[in-house]
């Protein structure tokens, strides 16, 4: 079965009704482009004063193709989330642009965003915290044909029940509350709401990372039968590397606000030129005790520093292993190391080579490298 | 030497809705110097079945032993048991964020840790041993960052700061509860790397609880896999993760999402943990199991030797030859099935095949 409605907004787009971008780049959905994010930090008191900036995303541009998942990965505070709520409109970004679909949709106003918030959709982490208590699921559901004037009525409830049977929950449930539903369903009822609107863009902000194993294959699988079923793109962030590379098509790696690097998931999981990359492949758990015994684990030294105040030069430099002076004063581009492939790039002036020991380098410096940030 | 012998470890709760039988007959043992990783999905009574042993389920029903060190722990009255947590066995929990008391500086946490246990200790001397502590689990400049408050830590120095606790006294074990979810994965590298480290200097035990079978994969000796309040194997880690017998086992490790074994999709185990109000009949993974029999849905098995060296014990009618993920032992595992079923587990299994994407109704 399929959401009513869907095809036809298929058929829509292959007639060239929605209007083509001038640039002709059809198959990309969303582009970012040089986007900053701050936050600024007042002091307390009365005069209020912005006395700093958090800077939460730092010129970071990418780009999404239709169909196609990003992944984006990247330790806590590293402006992941924030990224992906400027994406869809919840915040205003500080500078930069973000085009979906051909149109531009930073800075728009409100009741100009609107008609965008119905193709940009979210799934957030938390199911316990993300569904009111007190709306029963058919309504949680129904309620983006109401803000949209969807349908009403007998038709959205009918809608509602075949989303529901979509996603793999019992239609004859329409009437109870989120608390009779355990975690992993409470999930579905997320993606069924999300999907409601027949969006272009679902952004998953770790939408499986509270559910147990067994179950999060369960809504991953779900994700991707949708995926090809509606032709939907997602923004998947996750901190689990390897639910990331099974998910996604390209992934991008973060670090305090920047991209470190990025390009199609098999060149970056499979010969990572940026430190940061390595170090946090070597560092995620694999489920099989003769890789986790034979790997080098690169244990980097000290913590993410703030981003109020970031280290100068490439941000990752107090904590890298191959960090040397250069690193300290000037900030690597992103961009094509040689031998790459020209979609992989990556921001860093001594890219890590193929069978190079990082391991070991980095007790080398760690000395160099131990300085704290909090 | 065997540090920690648990037998038939049963807790219960009575609630208004009925009683919840969230440990039903668990028995293990620790030796010192080994890690015991107990995994399980949420509700598999794992974390429970710890805090039993230290004294931390008022108002469970609770009977078995559980013998630690020639004591047995569960007929210690609450000074006795007082004396024995924190000095003899210590635990690490998940949320290094609530561990701490927010309003204490990371240091006093410490101090009051050593002197509650050993009133000769000066405060003066308390701190000299807490900057000790601090220095041992890697905190940086910890003449200073012991008079800093919790706030003052990140997440992984927080985490650190509960292991030096921990070690405070030099426990003979350590139950770590999920130490590093709450982490990033650099950072939950560091912690384990730690751990390890020290469990090594001090041949202390330590049982790792978990629902990730990377950490698992990474510091366990011995792995016991939970299921519904029983263990459902236990092995050597090694034979948990390439001879899995029990079917529950085989379904979490498919579960993960892995490169090397390509493939688009994953295969989840169908359906949902059982309530532990209204728990099935027979083997309590029925209702999920692909490999269902006709006895599976009345008699529920009890752990079997199924390995050659008699510490692999699998809870699953299946037979011994079934281990494994080989297409042998699939082979094995399907022809058995097609001998023992009838019309009921026919059914069963039907409803498993055409749903394997849905998690089934709400009980």
């Amino acid at each position: 079965m399929s959401v009513p409605g869907t095809e036809n907004a298929a058929a829509q787009q292959a007639n060239g009704q929605q209007p083509a971008p001038p640039d002709s780049d059809d198959d990309i959905l969303v582009r970012i482009e040089n986007v900053k994010k701050y936050f600024p930090i007042k002091s307390v008191g009365f005069t209020r004063r912005t006395v700093g900036q958090v800077h939460a995303v730092d010129d970071v541009s990418l780009t999404i193709p239709r169909g196609r998942t990003l992944g984006l990965v990247g330790e806590t505070g590293c402006g992941k989330s924030t990224l992906a709520r400027c994406v869809a409109g919840l915040i205003p970004i500080t500078s930069g642009s973000i085009t979906f679909d051909g149109q531009k949709i930073s800075g728009l106003s409100r009741r100009a965003m609107q008609p965008f918030r119905r193709e940009i959709q979210m799934i957030f982490q938390d199911p316990y915290g993300s569904l009111n208590p007190r709306q029963r699921v058919g309504s949680i559901i129904g309620e983006p044909f109401a803000i949209h004037n969807m349908a009403s009525g007998n038709d959205r409830k009918k809608r509602v029940q075949e989303l529901m049977e979509r996603v793999g929950l019992n239609p004859e449930h329409f009437n109870r509350f989120p608390a009779e539903f355990s975690g992993g369903q409470r999930q579905r009822i997320g993606v069924a709401r999300a999907l409601a609107v027949r969006p272009k863009l679902i952004i998953c902000d770790e939408p499986v990372s509270a559910l147990d194993v067994s179950i999060q294959a369960q809504v991953l699988n779900l994700l991707a039968d949708l995926q090809d079923e509606f032709g939907l793109s997602y923004l998947f962030i996750a901190h689990d590397l390897e639910v990331v590379r099974h998910v996604s098509h390209a992934v991008a790696v973060m670090y305090l606000g920047r991209i470190a690097e990025a390009g199609p998931k098999d060149p970056v999981y499979d010969h990572p030129r940026h430190p940061y990359t390595a170090a946090l492949l070597s560092a995620a758990p694999a489920a099989d005790p003769r890789t986790a015994a034979q790997r080098q684990r690169i244990i980097l030294v000290g913590d993410v520093p703030s981003p109020i105040d970031p280290p100068s030069g490439c941000r990752f430099h107090p904590r890298c292993p191959k960090a040397q002076d250069l690193c300290q004063h000037e900030d690597p581009p992103l961009e094509v190391k040689p031998g790459d492939p020209v979609t992989h790039q990556a921001a860093c002036h001594f890219p890590v080579q193929d069978g190079e020991d990082l391991a070991t380098a980095g007790s080398a410096t760690s000395a160099a490298g131990s300085r704290e940030s909090a | 030497m065997t540090l920690l012998e648990v037998k038939d470890l049963k807790v219960s709760f009575p609630t208004a809705d009925g009683v919840v039988r969230a440990v039903r007959g668990v028995s293990f043992t620790v030796d010192a110097g080994r890690t015991l990783g107990i995994v399980g999905e949420s509700g598999s009574g794992k974390s429970v079945m710890t805090q039993t042993l230290l004294g931390l389920t008022p108002g469970g029903e609770i009977s078995g032993s559980a013998v630690f060190d020639g004591v047995d722990l569960l007929t210690l009255g609450e000074d006795e048991m007082r004396k024995v947590r924190g000095a003899q066995i210590s635990v690490i929990f998940q949320d290094p964020l609530t561990s701490m008391h927010p309003l204490y500086r990371v240091g006093w946490q410490i101090s009051e840790l050593i002197r509650a246990h050993d009133k000769s200790v000066s405060k003066r001397e308390a701190r000299e041993r807490s900057i000790d502590l601090l220095r041992r689990v890697g905190i940086p400049r910890p003449e200073t960052r012991v008079d800093d408050y919790p706030h003052q830590f990140s997440g992984g120095m927080r985490q650190r700061a509960i292991i030096a606790m921990a070690l405070a006294l030099s426990p003979k074990l350590i139950i770590a509860d999920e130490p590093t979810t709450a982490l990033d994965a650099t950072v939950q590298a560091q912690i384990l790397d730690l751990l390890l480290e020290l469990q090594r200097e001090s041949d202390t035990a330590l049982i790792m609880i978990t629902h990730d079978m990377g950490v698992v994969a990474d510091i366990a000796d011995d792995v016991m896999v939970m299921y519904a309040g029983r263990a459902a194997e236990r092995a050597g880690k090694d034979d948990i993760f390439y001879a899995p017998h029990h079917p529950y086992t085989k379904g979490l490790l498919e579960s993960i999402p892995n490169s090397s074994a390509g493939g688009d999709r994953l295969k989840p185990i169908t359906g949902q943990p059982p309530s532990l109000i209204r728990l099935p009949s027979g083997c309590k993974f029925h209702p999920r199991c692909g490999y269902v029999m006709d006895r599976c849905l009345s008699e529920e098995p009890t752990l079997r030797p199924v390995g050659d060296d008699g510490y692999h014990v699998s809870a699953c009618w299946l037979p011994t030859a079934a281990a494994g993920l080989s297409e042998q032992a699939e082979e094995i595992r399907k022809k058995t099935v097609r001998a023992e079923r009838s019309e009921a587990s026919e059914q069963i299994a039907e409803e498993i095949a055409a749903a394997p994407e849905s998690e089934g109704s709400v009980i």
